[in-house]
């Protein structure tokens, strides 16, 4: 497909206690495959979604945390979270797992994928964008 | 105007599949397009043809179905939110050794590419959720 569009996955949910999180990481792999300009956002309670240490063993549902480290291989590599979302929830980037991709333009060098942003900047993205999906 | 649908909340429960009816209603009457519609998270229960709300209610599936046939749009609801909440068409039934299926008239079960391709082939997304 020659059309490529920006496409931003807005993730404003807890990682468990419902399933949006989950089901919005089904379609950024799904979407992977159309080859589109792909952005992630994290804002609100969905900065949880990439803490590390996640441990679900006790709430009998499948952790899938590990999936974003995948996303680099997807050539996913913009995951964008917010600094306020964080502030607000005590978390700081050490908080959070890494994840990195390799960039095919630098020599294959790894770079991380995270990249924290703060309020007025995540609305820009918004506004940059074609398509937004909101979980 | 070609606009796209999402609706990702559940019939009754949420407003969303309503007020994306009577969104899709009024864009068509105003000469926009709506091609597809696309049913995802809970969003995906509007597609069972064995809901059965009280007669002084509307019915909202019976709603899509109809409104569907007029204006011929795609109602593809997502197959791995849909087979979670056990929402299965012949095919799949058969495919999952299970004895019923229940999708009704105009839905058709298919994957999450076509929201995406929904998103590359419209001039508008438009989601229906909490």
């Amino acid at each position: 497909m020659s059309v490529t569009k920006k496409f931003l996955y807005v993730n404003r949910k807890a990682p468990y206690g419902t399933i949006y999180a989950l089901e919005s990481l089904e379609v950024v792999l799904i979407g992977a495959a159309f080859e589109q300009d792909v952005s992630l956002a994290f804002l609100d309670d969905g900065v949880f979604q990439l803490t590390k240490g996640q441990d679900t063993k006790g709430i009998g549902v499948k952790n899938f945390s590990p999936t974003f480290r995948a996303l680099g291989d997807y050539e996913v590599t913009k995951l964008y979270i917010e600094q306020e979302s964080l502030d607000e929830r005590g978390l700081t980037k050490d908080d959070l797992q890494e994840i990195v991709y390799e960039d095919e333009d630098d020599d294959w060098a790894e770079k991380p994928s995270i990249r924290v942003v703060n309020r007025a900047e995540m609305a820009a993205i918004m506004a940059d964008q074609d398509v937004v999906l909101s979980f | 105007m070609k606009i796209g649908v999402v609706i990702s909340e559940g019939p009754y429960t949420h407003q969303a599949a309503d007020s994306a009816y009577n969104f899709v209603k009024s864009a068509i009457a105003k000469g926009h397009e709506v091609p597809r519609v696309f049913f995802y998270h809970d969003g995906v229960n509007v597609s069972t043809r064995l809901s059965v709300p009280p007669q002084d209610e509307r019915n909202i599936q019976i709603n899509w179905t109809t409104l569907a046939k007029e204006h011929d749009i795609d109602l593809v609801v997502c197959i791995a939110a849909a087979q979670r909440r056990g929402l299965l068409d012949e095919n799949e039934a058969k495919r999952q050794g299970k004895d019923a299926n229940n999708i009704a008239d105009g839905f058709r079960i298919s994957g999450l590419g076509q929201l995406i391709e929904m998103g590359i082939q419209t001039d508008r997304l438009v989601t229906f959720g909490d």
